[in-house]
């Protein structure tokens, strides 16, 4: 596959690891009432849709940035591919 | 002055020269090199200050700039590698620290590495074995990071189509060497 | 003059001979030839014998489809099973043998297959080897294997290099007949970068093999003009002898190069062949179309071959089966073999034509509304018997027969994506429906055939794909050229026929396929298993259609609704070699070499694989005969004196930024920020599961500057998952990370001599006393008269010990210096397997602790789980099944009689319980002799081992059937108290 960095454009995806569901950017909060289970579900839940999905590379063989890749699991289709800092600054996550 | 001998990532005394038909692989233990990476919400004072030290602004990313002893090249958001040459600039990163101040992070990496140049009018036809980078299309002044043999390696263009610098991982130097001559071999 | 079938024309060089052997017989061909049209000018029809009945074969096909002459090629190491001798290309020397066949060609034994066909038939295997279970493995099997099968292994190692490479293009043409010269000229004039790629040595396709004219040229002086062009541009790259072997996701192609295959030994440093990766921005498939036979009466028979590779022989390697023939169509195109033949020499004795209707087209006698229904010749025939329009049969007599049921486009590439082919009634075929992303299909591929058009379409598709990418390009001026239609009537097989060969390569006939529907195999999918029509080298290329024509008729359903089954990569056979390139043997992956490798190397060390590093295990001494004399030594002397280890393989991350100490808080179980400057901390980092994931030590170099170290093994991915807590979790902290571990030569130095040896090294402005540089004190130093270095005072070994770090080129100058500074200590050097030893002995977890499986708890580190901070993996530690009182808890053991061992792996039992899961009680992690105690010590995880000390427990080995009383002690059997590495 060939996964299009935004910094630094088509990349064989050979040089990419893959971790999974972008969700995982969204940590729980220790510090919740009910935080096992939020780190639970967190961890252990995960959708698998058979269509778009978004999901974290990490260029390793390259410039070392997470990357947050929307995917066609049917077909391959990558529609958008973002710096994964960007996404989690987005979803409200900081320091 | 230390009394510690030098050897070079192929554990010589002296860097190692090959040719192979037309193409010439070349250690290349004489460049110190640091890595720099932006602190925080620093990036102006960065670009100011490694502008006034290096003397040319920092590369954007897949780039390489130089002027005089320094030579610098993007590896990630806000990262770069500096370097200059070994024997006035060892303890490079103390050097580059003082220019940066707290605006950056320095980090030694001269022997983290090993450096080959391989220059010819074929190289590209060797790197075309070894990298899936389109080194047939890259520019002078285009650097990327690339996988070669399994290895990450940096792969920067100095002459285009004709000189190439590969940085590979100081362990795995006599691997890279392996890997460079046999593909040179076999468009010999 | 032997080449007795050879005759006039064709694009062979006459000038120049070469001489091969086939079977130990020798003969001559010619450059130009491949080795079956070679063999065929020589008067060979007989090459080889069939996978199940051992029937005698010949040649079906002149290219890559071919079933049936499978031969090996070379000899000795280099010998190559099931090369197909239709693309063996002849070079002089060539030694080539027919296969499965014994004891020779013209009598094989296992003939009697043949006769013994009615038990053969689809299914048997499955239905005849059923029972008793166990004569499986050790019986049948092994018999089928030697009676079935195709080619031999030499068994020796291949002396040839494979190579591997990565290309790029804007647009890859796929083929190189008509349409894809055409397109490669409209390409390659508009500047873009191109490849084309056939899997022959000479381009042009089917130029090659017809007498069609291009204008005033013939077909091949046009396609050698035109590569002539091609050759000469720049932007074009021609890969003859190169299959495109895949179309995987996003434009990538796999490709074969056949580098050195067309001679006897490849040129030194060359390899055989290339495995490429081919990035497109846009592709154009032009692989044009394979023939189809008619199924009738023991129609495998050799000199039966397909009307279109009868004249690619005859047109393009001046060679004939026979110098008498008879064509078999359905179609138009069968009547061309006629002509080109006759044109020849040849003697045609008859064109037969299913089509009551079929229009007289060569100069020969045409048998309108016949049919071949069978023929004579075991070894090569010799006549065939046809039914004639009126229901009388005739015998022909013929050393050759031309079959044509027309043909099937080479729809293959474009299924790689899982696309589908669709059915085109007028062509009975299948051509292309949905492609892979970018890619086009053109000419015959895409179901047009005719000269013309194949031309004008691969002009077309080039102009379109380059279109997407926005070059303007201008389609190539085209000579005239053929533009006759398709004229066919489908026909798949002789009613009546059973022993009809629909896949030779299987030998799958059309009772076969019925058997399979009758026994309800009716999914193309399960005919394909049952029968195993369309597998092995030639996947059915020349037999799928008619398989599934047959299902179809059976199951009273239209092809279409039948279905196909799917193309998978590759398209023709890639040798393993070529997938592994340059990765094997000693170079199977890349090593990593430790800084102090050439001065090990020098004393004779015995080096191990840890991951890709290359380590000193032991280093022996003369005299020494067992690795145990070298191990002990070097852990005796350490501890009673000093010992040197290099550890440069511990992965170092360097972490700074203002917020650096408070990213460690959270990455690590324990608390950094009030670590002072100077100092080290132990950190132990969990996944957010609660599992340990790694420990390692932490320096604190500056207020806003930190030096990590992790395991060996966890290096790469304790650095990945630094960058996800980064980027991902916390993308404001301000903290910058970057790998060290190969910047710095990190020597340990431990024993009670370690501080006197180093301060040898060190220089003297630095103090390194108890004092000055207590326990887990570190700091920026110079040594040997001024190279920077720096020095942590930690301990694996649990004497008292340094590492000491300076630039790597430095490193082997300092294992030197050191050893001459340290024999008046009698230092030694030890390697990984003392450093094992040592640590066992002091009860330091490592790697078989740390297994992925064990929290912190179960390793006696509970308390170091801090619950005043977020950090990853403190919330899930918590969960009840990994708190329970009964939990795994490491303890050391030892042999209730010490002259006893006992191993890794072993498993707890409570004394006078059977040995089985439900009694398990923990395992056994490390297992060490140690020489300080002499005695066997262990380490392992217990249930509830923290307050079972004192107990007799048996360490159970069912591998080995064997068990050992141990007494439950603690992990630290060497300086409980840690006085030795504070001293």
């Amino acid at each position: 596959m060939i996964i299009n960095h935004p910094l630094l454009g088509p990349r064989d995806s050979q040089e990419f690891t893959y971790l999974g569901d972008a969700s995982l950017i969204d940590r729980p909060d220790w510090q919740a009432e009910d935080a096992v289970d939020r780190f639970y579900d967190y961890l252990y839940e995960r959708e698998n849709p058979a269509g778009e999905h978004r999901e974290l590379w990490f260029h390793e063989q390259g410039d070392r940035s997470w990357l947050v890749v929307t995917r066609n699991t049917l077909t391959h289709e990558i529609t958008n591919v973002e710096l994964a800092r960007d996404v989690a600054r987005a979803r409200g996550r900081g320091k | 002055m230390h009394n510690l001998a030098a050897i070079t990532p192929l554990g010589g005394a002296n860097a190692r020269e090959d040719r192979i038909g037309g193409i010439t692989i070349a250690e290349k233990p004489d460049r110190a090199m640091a890595s720099l990476a932006t602190r925080m919400g620093r990036d102006g004072d960065v670009a100011k200050a490694a502008k006034k030290l290096f003397g040319f602004a920092l590369p954007e990313p897949g780039r390489m700039e130089s002027k005089g002893d320094w030579a610098a090249f993007w590896t990630g958001p806000g990262q770069w590698m500096v370097t200059a040459p070994f024997v006035s600039h060892e303890d490079i990163a103390p050097i580059v620290k003082a220019g940066l101040g707290d605006a950056a992070s320095i980090t030694e990496q001269t022997d983290g590495w090993a450096q080959f140049d391989v220059d010819g009018s074929d190289v590209v036809d060797m790197l075309e074995r070894l990298c899936p980078v389109p080194s047939r299309r890259m520019k002078a002044g285009d650097a990327t990071r690339t996988s070669i043999e399994h290895l990450g390696c940096f792969v920067l263009c100095r002459v285009t189509g004709e000189s190439f610098t590969v940085i590979c991982p100081r362990s795995s130097a006599a691997s890279m060497h392996h890997a460079l001559s046999v593909a040179a071999r076999s468009i010999a | 003059m032997s080449q007795i079938n050879r005759i006039s024309g064709g694009q062979i060089d006459r000038a120049k001979s070469l001489n091969f052997t086939f079977d130990g017989k020798s003969y001559q061909g010619h450059p130009g030839d491949t080795l079956a049209s070679a063999l065929l000018a020589n008067g060979v029809r007989l090459m080889g014998r069939s996978f199940k009945y051992h029937r005698p074969r010949g040649l079906l096909s002149s290219g890559s489809e071919e079933p049936n002459a499978l031969v090996e090629l070379r000899t000795g190491a280099r010998q190559e099973p099931n090369t197909r001798a239709t693309v063996a290309e002849l070079f002089d020397g060539l030694e080539a043998k027919s296969q499965n066949r014994w004891p020779s060609l013209a009598f094989d034994a296992m003939g009697v297959n043949d006769k013994l066909s009615p038990f053969l038939a689809a299914g048997f295997y499955y239905k005849t080897f059923m029972w008793p279970k166990a004569f499986w493995e050790k019986l049948y099997e092994p018999i089928i294997r030697r009676a079935a099968g195709l080619g031999s292994l030499s068994m020796e190692v291949d002396p040839d290099t494979y190579d591997k490479g990565f290309l790029h293009c804007d647009l890859l043409i796929i083929g190189a007949g008509p349409a894809g010269l055409a397109a490669a000229l409209t390409a390659g004039r508009a500047g873009a970068d191109v490849i084309l790629a056939d899997e022959d040595f000479a381009l042009g396709g089917r130029l090659n093999a017809e007498t069609f004219t291009l204008g005033d040229a013939s077909g091949a002086d046009w396609a050698s003009a035109t590569v002539a062009e091609l050759a000469n541009l720049p932007n074009v790259r021609l890969m003859p002898r190169t299959t495109i072997l895949g179309a995987f996701d996003h434009g990538i192609y796999g490709a074969l190069e056949r580098v050195s295959d067309h001679v006897a030994v490849p040129a030194s440093g060359k390899p055989r062949q290339t495995l490429w990766r081919i990035y497109t921005k846009r592709s154009l498939l032009c692989a044009g179309a394979t023939e189809r036979p008619i199924a009738f009466d023991n129609n495998d028979r050799p000199g039966i071959m397909l009307a279109g590779s009868l004249r690619a022989f005859a047109n393009r390697w001046a060679a004939v089966p026979d110098r008498q023939v008879a064509i078999f169509t359905n179609n138009d195109d069968g009547h061309r073999t006629a002509t080109d033949l006759l044109a020849k020499g040849v003697r045609v004795a008859a064109v037969i034509d299913t089509r009551a209707d079929a229009p007289r087209m060569a100069d020969c006698e045409l048998l309108a509304g016949a049919e071949v229904i069978d023929c004579k010749g075991r070894l090569g025939l010799t006549s065939i018997t046809v039914r004639l329009a009126g229901g009388q049969t005739r015998q022909i007599a013929c050393g050759a027969l031309g079959v044509s049921g027309g043909w099937n486009p080479n729809v293959h590439l474009t299924c790689h994506q899982r696309g589908i082919p669709v059915w085109n009634e007028a062509l009975a075929a299948f051509v292309p429906g949905t492609n892979p992303v970018g890619m086009s299909v053109a000419g015959a591929a895409n179901g047009t055939f005719s000269t013309a058009a194949a031309l004008a379409t691969g002009a077309e598709g080039a102009v379109r794909s380059l279109a997407d990418l926005g070059f303007k390009a201008k389609a190539a001026d085209l000579p005239p050229a053929e533009d006759a239609p398709v004229n066919l009537s489908p026909f798949w097989y002789v009613k009546g026929a059973s022993r009809a060969w629909i896949d030779q390569q299987n030998d799958v006939t059309v009772k076969d396929v019925k058997l399979a529907h009758q026994e309800g195999y009716r999914s193309v999918e399960h005919l394909k298993r049952y029968t195993t029509l369309g597998m092995a080298t030639d996947q059915g290329k020349t037999a799928n259609m008619g398989g599934l024509a047959i299902m179809a008729e059976m199951t009273g359903k239209s092809i279409p609704e039948t279905g196909t089954t799917i193309f998978r990569p590759p398209y023709t056979p890639v040798p393993i070699a070529a997938f592994a390139g340059r990765s094997a043997g000693a170079d199977f992956r890349p090593v990593r070499l430790t800084p102090s490798h050439v001065w090990a190397a020098e004393q004779g060390a015995v080096f191990v694989e840890v991951g890709m590093w290359k380590r000193a295990q032991w280093f022996p001494k003369p005299g020494e005969t067992h690795w145990r004399q070298s191990v002990d030594r070097e852990v005796l002397a350490t501890r009673q004196s000093v010992g040197i280890c290099d550890v440069t393989t511990l992965g170092k991350i360097d972490v700074q930024g203002t917020d650096a100490a408070e990213f460690l808080n959270r990455i690590y179980a324990n608390a950094f920020g009030k670590l002072a400057v100077g100092k080290v901390r132990y950190g132990l980092m969990l996944r957010e599961d609660g599992m340990v994931m790694d420990d390692g030590t932490t320096a604190r170099l500056a207020e806003d500057h930190f030096v990590t170290t992790t395991t060996t093994a966890n290096a790469v991915s304790v650095y990945r998952h630094m960058e996800f807590c980064r980027q991902c979790l916390w993308p404001d902290l301000d903290v910058q990370i970057i790998s060290t571990t190969e910047a710095w030569a990190q020597l340990s130095v431990a024993g009670p001599n370690a501080r006197k040896l180093l301060q040898k090294i060190v220089d003297a402005e630095h103090d390194i006393s108890n004092e000055a540089f207590p326990y887990m004190a570190c700091g920026e130093i110079t040594v040997c008269g001024g190279l920077r270095a720096r020095l942590f005072r930690i301990s694996f070994s649990g004497e008292l010990a340094y590492e000491i770090a300076v630039p790597t080129r430095y490193g082997d100058g300092l294992i030197r210096a050191m050893v001459e500074a340290g024999r008046e200590f009698d230092a030694v050097v030890y390697g990984t397997e003392a450093l094992g030893v040592m640590r066992i002995e002091k009860g330091h977890a490592a790697g078989n602790e740390l297994n992925g499986t064990t929290t912190a708890l179960n390793l006696g580190m509970g308390g170091m789980v801090s619950k005043k901070k977020d950090s990853i993996g403190s919330t899930l530690s918590e969960r009840e099944g990994l708190t329970r009182d009964d939990a795994l808890n490491l303890v050391g053991f030892r042999p209730v009689d010490r002259s006893r061992a006992f191993v890794a792996g072993s498993h707890f039992i409570n004394k006078g319980d059977a040995a089985n899961a439900a009694n398990d009680q923990g395992y056994m992690t490390s297992v060490a002799y140690s020489p300080n105690l002499g005695h066997t010590v262990g380490l392992g995880f217990l249930k509830n081992g923290a307050n079972r000390k004192g107990e007799i427990l048996r360490a159970v080995n069912p591998v080995a059937n064997e068990e050992v009383e141990v007494e439950v002690v603690s992990a630290h059997f060497v300086d409980p108290e840690g006085e030795r590495l504070r001293a």
